[in-house]
């Protein structure tokens, strides 16, 4: 007998009878809570060490741009699906003017030396639609190894839990190399797309075939399980978020 | 072997010295004392924390154990269901009866590949069946990418935890090992843990960036839909599961979920009760090989239908690894996990192990508690671990002859059956007396620490300090 019918075979042998209760869901179901609240899922988010700025629709490239040039960013990835216009101010400025490094202690090293900086070709796209077999895998790597920052849209957030949740086949969030590799994730996330608690994420993610939920920036508590930000995911997560 | 219905016993590293030989060298150990009373004390006030946070806990804790007996009640027809989901998609799909049979597939499976280093998502999937020693074994180095399991591999150590497994050390001992044992490691590395998480994240880029081969496990796996579940903190697992060209995620049997809305439940429950968090900082989600992937998933027994072939034992396989119980446990909290012998430690692995292996391969195992019950309160999907060690401590006693150890047991069993009764004297501290002068085992009245509990019982100390 293969392996596989042996093993079915013995379930079926230890198994008690099949009539099972129903589930009881009488937990806050999806549906029931309405919209998440934008101020709970930016403290929540903050509790993460997140930075998080909440802007008016038509400040979003300014808000952008000024996260890029304070992170002192010289190259940006994006996935091929963000609108152009979030990245637009921060393109054509040309330049990344010398700037503090921001308060983060990982920041320091991704800062640069102070210098100006000329910007050939300021922002790479990322197309996330080709599948990335061969070549393209080698090329996805190699430019994101070299980016410094990434930008994306997202799926869903989950006010809740600050938790915000990429859909790796939708254009605008890119393939999962993407959002790993650089050291800064830069999310741009509008009000709708929050939700009140993990129910209501589940079902918008019904069907949505590979997905990354990120709650704050990369972390461990292995070490005396004390949380220590920082391993080897982004050490820094930014959020803007469009109310 | 003594598993119900003469279900096939599980192997692997299940199995140790017995527990209050191993429990009194190890309560001998100050500093891992030391190490345990912190880390656990730090974990056990987040999650009361997190957990009072949500209003419907009560709720959730009730559709996670529903949702995972309904699982058992049909496993077949989930894994069939599974199956064909996964295989539709282009996943590769394998089974294995035991832990030896599992380990050779997934080494001819590394061997075809040609490479000779693999690099590793946490999983206790993998510790349990030994697949790093069967790696070795073909000349293939498995690399351990979390922080914990790191430390562990580096230092040439055992798990003792299964969400921490490197718990029993502190900063500096960590520092220490990572100083003697990280190639290339800053001779001045400090034991300041954001240095130390700096040191593993400079040795594992290159090899996140070059292996082409990874190893996982999965929290869950959707019946419905053939998805494949990760969670984590640190990112080294979506490094793993994203970036090689080979991808082999094993996967005990019990890990189902019947529907994708059943995550709802468990990715609430599971970071809340094990990390203490709102929600764990990265949790992976994939449905079929992605990306260009090739893709297989590896479906393990291993004693996992000897265990649901026990009516009073199968809601061991709720289990969700959360560490709860075992960061609760006032048993655990002195002996460390060590001591258990097994992957699996602390109160889960006191019931999950024997069922495992076979009462009669973990016979002391059974009364490594006291029967205070916290466990089974901490327990996110409602696993009564209490009546479950009542019950498996009468099966390791029927499956003995009359040898002294049986009679110990049976004593033992009688002390500890009735939760009441085992209360009593242990709050009287009778129990010490009562072993030693009924008992005639020397391994069992000597060792005085255990089954012995402490002074103050965990309920006691529980309720005076509040
Ligand atoms: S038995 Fe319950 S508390 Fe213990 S690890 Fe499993 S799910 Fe968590």
């Amino acid at each position: 007998m293969s392996a596989r019918d042996e093993v079915l075979a013995r379930v079926r042998r230890a198994k008690g009878p099949r009539e099972v209760a129903p589930v009881p869901r009488e937990y806050r179901a999806a549906g029931t809570r309405g919209p998440g609240d934008l101020e709970l899922f930016a403290e929540r988010l903050r509790d993460y060490r997140a930075r998080v700025r909440v802007v008016a629709v038509d400040e979003v490239a300014d808000a952008v741009a000024a996260a890029l040039r304070d992170r002192g960013a010289r190259h940006v990835v994006t996935a091929s699906g963000v609108p152009p216009e979030w990245t637009a101010t921060w393109a054509a400025a040309g330049t990344v003017p010398p700037s503090a490094p921001p308060s983060a202690p990982p920041s320091a090293e991704q800062a640069g030396s102070g210098e100006p900086v000329e910007l050939s070709d300021p922002v790479s796209r990322i197309e996330s639609r080709v599948p990335l077999g061969g070549d393209a895998r080698e090329a996805l790597r190699e430019i994101v190894a070299a980016a410094d920052a990434v930008v994306t849209a997202c799926h869903v957030a989950v006010a809740e839990t600050g938790t915000i949740v990429l859909d790796h086949d939708a254009a605008d969030q890119g393939p999962r190399a993407l959002t790993l590799v650089p050291d800064y994730h830069l999310v741009v996330v509008r009000a709708e797309q929050v939700v009140a608690g993990v129910p209501d994420a589940v079902a918008a993610l019904d069907g949505v075939r590979t997905q990354t939920w990120i709650s704050g920036p990369s972390a461990t508590s292995d070490i005396e399980l004390e949380r220590v930000e920082g391993v080897h995911g982004p050490r820094t997560l930014e959020v803007v978020i469009v109310r | 072997m003594t598993t119900f219905l003469g279900m096939p016993a599980g192997g692997g590293n299940l199995t140790g010295e017995p527990f209050p030989k191993a429990a009194r060298e190890a309560l001998g150990n100050a500093q891992l004392r030391r190490n345990l009373a912190k880390a656990t004390g730090t974990i056990r006030a987040k999650r009361a924390n997190v957990v009072g946070e949500l209003p419907d806990w009560a709720q959730l804790r009730a559709a996670g154990a529903a949702i995972k007996d309904e699982v058992l009640a049909n496993l077949d027809e989930h894994l069939v269901r599974f199956e064909e989901a996964l295989t539709s998609r282009g996943t590769h799909v394998h089974w294995a009866r035991d832990a030896g049979e599992a380990n050779r597939i997934v080494a001819d499976l590394v061997r075809a590949t040609g490479t000779r280093e693999v690099i590793k998502v946490k999983s206790m999937a993998t510790v349990e069946i030994g697949l790093n020693e069967a790696l070795a074994g073909i000349g293939v180095h498995a690399v351990e990418t979390d922080l914990a399991e790191l430390i562990v591999q580096l230092g040439k150590d055992k798990s003792s935890h299964i969400l921490v497994p490197a718990i029993h050390r502190n900063r500096s001992e960590i520092r220490d090992v990572f100083r003697r044992e990280m190639p290339g490691v800053d001779p001045d590395l400090t034991d300041d843990p954001r240095a130390l998480a700096e040191a593993a994240r400079r040795h594992l880029r290159h090899k996140f960036m070059t292996v082409d081969v990874a190893i996982s496990g999965a929290n869950f796996g959707v019946a419905e839909t053939g998805s494949l579940v990760v969670v984590e903190s640190e990112g080294n697992g979506r490094m793993c599961l994203t970036l090689p060209r080979t991808l082999i995620s094993v996967v005990g049997i019990e890990k189902l979920v019947p529907r994708w809305q059943d995550l709802e439940v468990f990715l609430q429950l599971l970071p809340r009760s094990s990390t203490g968090e709102r929600m764990n900082p990265y949790t992976s989600v994939w449905t079929g090989p992605t990306e260009g992937q090739t893709s297989h998933v590896v479906l393990v027994d291993n004693g996992r239908t000897a265990t649901l072939a026990d009516p009073d034992g199968r809601a061991a396989l709720r289990c969700i690894r959360c560490s709860a119980c075992l960061n609760s446990c006032p048993v655990y909290e002195r002996t460390g996990g060590h001591a258990y012998g097994s992957t699996y430690p602390g109160p889960i692995g006191a019931v999950l192990s024997p069922q495992l292996t076979g009462v009669d391969r973990n016979p002391t195992l059974p009364f490594a508690s006291s029967l205070c019950g916290v466990c089974y309160d901490v327990c996110p999907v409602a696993i009564d671990i209490p009546a479950m060690l009542v019950h498996l401590r009468g099966r390791v006693a029927s499956a003995k002859g009359t040898t002294p150890e049986s009679t110990a047991m049976r004593a033992l069993a009688w002390a500890m059956a009735d939760a009441r009764r085992w209360r009593r004297l242990v709050r009287l501290g009778r129990f010490g007396r009562l072993a030693s002068r009924h008992v005639p085992l020397p391994g069992w009245s000597t060792a005085r620490d255990l089954p012995q509990p402490p002074k103050e019982t965990f309920r006691d100390w529980w309720e005076s300090s509040r």
